[in-house]
């Protein structure tokens, strides 16, 4: 039985709006639960006294931060050191050591959440390195991100508090409590919807036709839950997503659609319980929505109707709607997983793609971080409306004065400034300008700007999914790149730390009817204003010299 | 005693010579000295988003200026720009940062007349100083040894003596002594008014004249720092230190600049990968229309725009700070007396008891007043006119005065009748007194007393004080004839103002000393939220941390030496000019009319600045968008012929979308200095129902108008010789 594809797509969508309708508010309601319970599970109580930390002692922002910052490098030296080594460790299938640069790459990638892949994994990592450093890290850089978005969330629910929470709580909590149970559900189902899991390695065989064939093996559903559900990304398989042993079908397609939106789109509510209000959590997740809803439609037309062959770069089993939906929610959460080539969308249909990331990752954008960038444009959002309205703004009864806007002006300016100036740079600078043309950009012209741009906007936005002509295994690409993810990552974080501390320390202004109110349609509205023209418009002169010049020449 | 001031000269004096609807191109001209000598860019510097406008229109004029060298401007993009395109851009981009200054400068301007009228009054006298002032033994000075020094050498804690006709040599507090103050030439107000040692009116400001009489004075400020000094650095501007929300916002916009860099400083590298590269003047032009230049121009006149409102109103603000601080007030502390009812009571009723008549008690109780010179007497005559009571011509009898111990007043007739009037338990007294002296009986007076009792009661509790009647006739026979109801009257129009502050989220709470009954039913008339009854100042003080502690920001006016604690720990505190030295020093504004009211003026003056930034800083960002729509299209239409799609205004050429947008940049500075002067419009209504009006015009207007403008500045630039 065949059904048209619009058909297929439109049915995909509403299960997914229907599923994620009915599961972000139980799973908002548990996120709450696990960050703010009182009692510690005996086996995370086990593995704070390994650790040598008081699970009952509060940090203040500085102490969090600091905790991040050890935490994340150790696991980049992990990472770089598992590489280094991958010749001697067992199940690595005959990988040898990964060269530096390209090792520095990939240890920050899967640190940041970000998990570019400027390799090949087939042909390039072992099972030791897959499972004891990338699958690691796309918990617990989940994880860490959580932890950030819950340090604000507590900020803005405190009075006068010099603490927000202790870093090492957070993040066992949401391994042990969220991260690691809901993969390993999520795992079985992949399973049994057909995703392989074995330590097979490679398999040749012989085909019906005579030819040969190498098929591959390895504990691809382990990793793929998890690089679903913690908004990860980093494929198994070169061909991530688009790989029948990664994502055999419709099912399992919309499935890893589900995991990749589910605790972003969960956040919200998870804020709206902390801060005893759920109405303002539904409005930050009004905003998401629409914002996803509306760069999944204009994707949508620019593909199915667009000049180019609309199937190109996608699966045959998937089409053209469920490729889109995957695309954009991709691109939206800071997954950067692909069903589908981005880079053979048509002009405006790519586009689309870097416009979700260009928003800085907030529709839902990834676990955590996507919350946290949503409420700093939140925050300069009250700011203009409140002084439109008469007030000194405030937001859930914090005050937003001088300190509170420069931290939010400073994450505002991060990751433009990471992007743009990663991409200038790579034509910029005599030596790199000749080897970003002629090796990394496979189209050249306009279509290779956007490679090039696209590469980099996924490095500062910590998504991850590539515009696949690029060859970003480079010394220059590699090394840039994992500096525009560590800096794209690390300092916003330290900026919404700060923040959260600076509403923390502040007292509560009771709500009046002078009071701006936040949870309303007028606020929603104002909101997704400011997102399109803070963030996404700032683009607008270098996507003319991209997709935009491309797509309408 | 001298009369030395004529109202006229008064009025010559008052502080607001400028009208302050009127915004005229002389008004302009006149600023005009003052917008060039602000292109230093040491002054710039302290604004960031004009100062980078300023480096870009001098790096765009030497580039003009260089052109003929390096073989004029060449292509940008793709296109063909006109010869004179540079010098265009130039041009308008020093006008954009003039016009800017031109902002800052007339807003200024305002103040500076106010303030050289202010300096007429600081011209030095010379005092009289008295020498090793003894205040128990000398208190008048009288025969202490003095010498007369200038009044600028005059330091705390000196002694003058003023005597009528002299200047007052400097602030202080007037330690001996009573006379009548002409302070017109810091109030504006002709009448002048008394100033005495001792309690709430002793404060006396330097330069203004005595009129009558002679006082000792204590001086209270240091040379140079005197209030009028204050005043003018105040209306001068001189003083105005940035607010907190000001700041902030000046960040918010620095970075939204900052981004803007960016974006252009890498945009060449990329567009070299298609030989599209700009041109440096059209890379300038694209970063002026793409930061928050229109609010960075007026965001300076804005906040010395609403200092200036204050001033008019004749309310000083001592810092900025305090007129946010008044926008942002969610309690509002008021005095019953004076801000909520008239000083005095005034009768409203005659309620006769028993078998006494309306007419009856009208009559006595008009009589036993018709000397009575208290506002409270007054208006029982004023009552009892009203009811028809005729004034007789010739106050019959001995006055009998009102004293502290009797609490009664009245009259004493020559036939030995007599009719009284006071509170209920002195009158008791009196009539009690009179029947055991006449030797009458005393029956029926339990029942009599009973329905007194319920009389007196039932004004109390209604918030009035019930004033008690009684006559004795010829005979000796004794009559209480009834209650006259005195009533605190609640100024007009009161409840709709705080029904109207309810709607702005303020709660109003009403301080008095009265006891809680009547508080409760005067709060009740006036509709205020809340009340403090039988307050101290004490009370007062806690009152407004307890709120504080809320997180409530609190508003209150004072004029009382025991106020002063109260106007410090509030957020904002308006002192009464005629209150004394440490009620001023406490606070953070006066009010030199000494009209408490006007509280809420000043709470509605503090929102309409806040409003005022928002609302432009929402214009100036909404207007990106179509400049984008511009600029962008125009930028690379030659390498990019589709890019043309983007051109929806359909703009002449590259060259005349890109001067029309600058063009349009800088004069939308010009058409919004009125606005930035006058404060946007504002209503009291909810936040969200503001929010909604204002995002309708600021926002939405915002994203219009340069369409329109721009199409229309092109359709003329597009007359212009190769554009």
């Amino acid at each position: 039985m065949t059904m048209p594809d619009s058909v297929a797509g439109l049915l995909q969508i509403m299960t997914v709006l229907v599923v994620l309708v009915a599961l972000h508010r139980p799973m908002g309601a548990y996120l709450a639960w696990v960050y703010s319970a009182r009692r510690d599970w005996r086996l995370e109580r086990g593995f704070y006294r390994v650790i040598g930390v008081d699970p009952s002692r509060e940090q203040s922002s500085g102490a969090y931060l600091r905790g991040i910052l050890v935490f994340s490098t150790v696991g980049i030296a992990f990472v770089f050191a598992l590489q280094k080594l991958q010749a001697l460790l067992p199940y690595s299938l005959g990988f040898g050591s990964i060269p530096n640069a390209l090792s520095f790459n990939t240890a920050v990638s899967f640190v940041t959440n970000t998990n570019w892949q400027s390799y090949s994994p087939d042909v390039t990592m072992g099972y030791a390195v897959q499972l004891g450093g990338l699958v690691v890290q796309n918990f617990v850089s989940a994880a860490v991100g959580m932890a950030v978005a819950v340090a604000l969330i507590r900020g803005l629910a405190r009075v006068r508090s010099g603490t927000l929470g202790n870093f090492w709580v957070d993040l066992t909590r949401g391994l042990a409590r969220v991260l690691v149970p809901m993969a390993v559900v999520a795992a079985v189902v992949l399973l049994a919807g057909g995703v392989i899991q074995n330590f097979g390695g490679f398999e040749h065989v012989t085909t019906l036709t005579g030819g040969s064939a190498v098929i591959p093996g390895g504990p691809v559903a382990s990793q793929e839950a998890i690089k679903m559900l913690g908004t990860n990304g980093g494929g198994f398989f070169n061909a991530n997503s688009a790989h029948p042993f990664e994502n055999p079908n419709a099912f399992t397609n919309l499935f890893e659609i589900v995991l990749m939106l589910i605790i972003p789109f969960s956040m919200p509510r998870l804020f709206g319980r902390l801060v005893g209000d759920t109405r303002q959590g539904t409005a930050i997740a009004a905003v998401m929505a629409t914002i996803f809803a509306a760069s999944l439609t204009a994707m949508t037309i620019f593909e199915t109707h667009g000049a180019t062959g609309a199937m190109e770069g996608k699966e045959t089993r998937f089409g053209v709607w469920s490729s889109t939906l995957f695309a954009t929610a991709t691109t939206s959460t800071s997954t950067g997983a692909v069903n589908s080539a981005h880079d053979s969308y048509s002009a405006l249909g790519g586009m689309m793609a870097l416009l979700d990331m260009m928003f800085g990752e907030i529709s839902p954008g990834g676990v955590g971080s996507g919350l946290y960038g949503m409420l700093v444009l939140a925050i300069i959002t009250v700011f203009i409306a409140g002084l439109l309205v008469g007030r000194t703004p405030e937001y859930l009864g914090k005050k937003i004065g001088p300190r509170q806007i420069t931290l939010a002006s400073l994450y505002i300016l991060v990751t433009p400034t990471l992007a743009l100036a990663g991409t200038a740079l790579s034509f910029a600078l005599p030596g790199v300008r000749d080897s970003v043309i002629s090796t990394s950009i496979f189209n050249p012209g306009l279509h290779g700007v956007t490679e090039v741009l696209y590469a980099y906007t996924s490095a500062a936005n910590n998504n991850g999914s590539a515009f696949a002509g690029l060859t970003a295994n480079t010394d220059w690409m590699n090394i840039s790149l994992a500096v525009v993810m560590l800096l794209g990552r690390f300092v916003p974080i330290a900026f919404v730390l700060a923040l959260a501390s600076s509403f923390a320390a502040q007292d509560k202004v009771p709500a009046t009817a002078g009071t701006l109110p936040t949870h309303r349609p007028q606020f929603v509205g104002l909101l997704l204003g400011v997102s399109i023209v803070v963030t996404a418009l700032t683009y607008f002169p270098v996507l003319a010299l991209g997709p935009l010049a491309e797509g309408l020449n | 005693m001298t009369t030395l001031e004529t109202p006229d000269r008064a009025q010559e004096l008052a502080p607001t010579p400028s009208k302050k609807t009127a915004f005229s191109a002389a008004q302009l001209v006149e600023a005009l000295p003052g917008a060039l000598r602000k292109l230093d860019p040491r002054l710039m510097w302290r604004n960031p988003v004009m100062f980078l406008v300023e480096v870009g229109a001098a790096y765009t004029t030497v580039l003009a200026v260089a052109e003929p060298f390096t073989g004029g401007p060449g292509e940008s993009g793709g296109s063909v720009v006109p010869g004179s395109f540079t010098w265009a851009i130039a041009a308008w981009l020093w006008l954009t940062v003039v016009f800017a200054n031109l902002a800052e400068s007339v807003a200024e301007g305002r103040g500076k007349a106010q303030a050289e009228t202010l300096r007429k009054t600081r011209t030095s006298t010379s005092a009289v100083r008295v020498l090793d002032y003894d205040a128990s033994g000398d208190p008048d000075a009288s025969t202490s040894a003095t010498d007369e020094i200038s009044s600028a050498d005059l330091t705390l804690g000196d002694t003058v003596v003023v005597v009528a006709g002299e200047l007052v040599p400097g602030d202080g507090d007037i330690v001996w002594g009573i006379a009548s103050v002409d302070e017109s030439a810091i109030t504006g107000e002709s009448a002048p008014v008394i100033r005495e040692s001792g309690g709430d009116r002793s404060a006396v400001t330097g330069g203004t004249r005595v009129l009558s009489d002679r006082i000792v004075v204590r001086i209270t400020s240091k040379p140079g720092e005197t209030f009028v000094d204050r005043m003018i650095s105040l209306v001068e501007g001189a003083a105005r230190q940035k607010t907190p929300n000001e700041i902030a916002l000046n960040i918010l916009l620095a970075s939204l600049s900052i981004v803007f860099v960016v974006v252009v400083l890498t945009l060449n590298p990329i567009a070299s990968l298609s030989d599209a590269a700009a041109s440096i003047p059209v890379l300038i032009a694209l970063l002026v229309c793409l930061i928050p230049t229109t609010i960075g121009a007026l965001l300076s006149a804005i906040g010395i725009a609403g200092m200036d409102r204050l001033v008019q109103r004749n309310v000083l603000a001592m810092s900025g700070r305090a007129v946010e601080a008044a926008g942002d007030v969610t309690t509002l502390l008021l005095d019953k007396t004076g801000t909520i009812t008239y000083g005095n009571r005034r009768a409203s009723e005659f309620l006769p008891l028993g078998s006494a008549t309306e007419a009856e008690l009208t009559e006595a109780a008009a009589t036993s007043s018709l000397a009575d010179p208290t506002p409270e007497g007054r208006s029982i005559v004023d009552l009892a006119v009203e009811n028809g009571f005729a004034v007789p011509s010739a106050p019959a009898g001995a006055v009998v005065p009102f004293t502290a111990q009797t609490r009664m007043s009245g009259v004493d007739f020559a036939d030995g009748s007599a009719v009284r009037k006071g509170a209920g338990t002195a009158l008791a007294a009196w009539v009690a007194a009179a029947r055991e002296q006449s030797a009458a009986s005393l029956a029926g007076t339990a029942a009599e007393r009973d329905a007194l009792d319920r009389l007196v009661t039932g004004v109390s509790n209604a918030g009035g004080t019930p004033l008690v009647v009684a006559t004795r006739s010829v005979d000796g026979a004794t009559r209480i004839l009834g209650v006259v109801h005195l009533k605190d009257v609640v100024k007009d129009g009161l409840a709709e103002r705080f029904a109207e502050l309810r709607l702005m989220g303020i709660r109003t709470v009403m301080i008095t000393g009265d006891n809680p009954l009547t508080a409760r039913a005067i709060a009740a008339e006036a509709g205020v939220d809340d009340f403090l009854a039988e307050a101290t100042p004490e009370d007062k003080l806690a009152l407004i941390r307890k709120e504080q502690e809320g997180g409530n920001l609190v508003a209150m006016t004072g004029d009382g030496t025991n106020d002063a604690p109260a106007l410090a720990q509030a957020d904002v505190g308006v002192a009464m000019n005629t209150g004394t030295s440490a009620a001023k020093e406490a606070g953070n504004m006066v009010d030199l009319d000494s009209d408490p009211t006007k509280l809420i003026d000043i709470v509605r003056i503090g929102k309409q600045l806040l409003i005022t930034r928002g609302a432009l800083t929402t214009f100036s960002i909404a207007n990106d968008v179509a400049k984008y729509f511009a600029i962008i299209p125009a930028m690379f239409a030659g390498i990019f012929p589709g890019l043309g799609l983007l051109n929806i205004m359909q703009l002449h050429s590259p060259a005349s979308a890109i001067l029309s947008a600058i063009v349009f940049n800088a004069l939308v500075i010009v058409a919004l200095i009125p606005l930035a002067l006058r404060g946007v419009k504002y209503r009291a209504a909810s936040a969200s129902s503001i929010l909604s009006r204002n995002l309708l015009i600021y926002g939405l207007g915002g994203i219009v108008a340069p369409f329109v403008g721009i199409k229309l500045i092109d359709l003329i630039v597009s007359f212009l010789p190769g554009f």
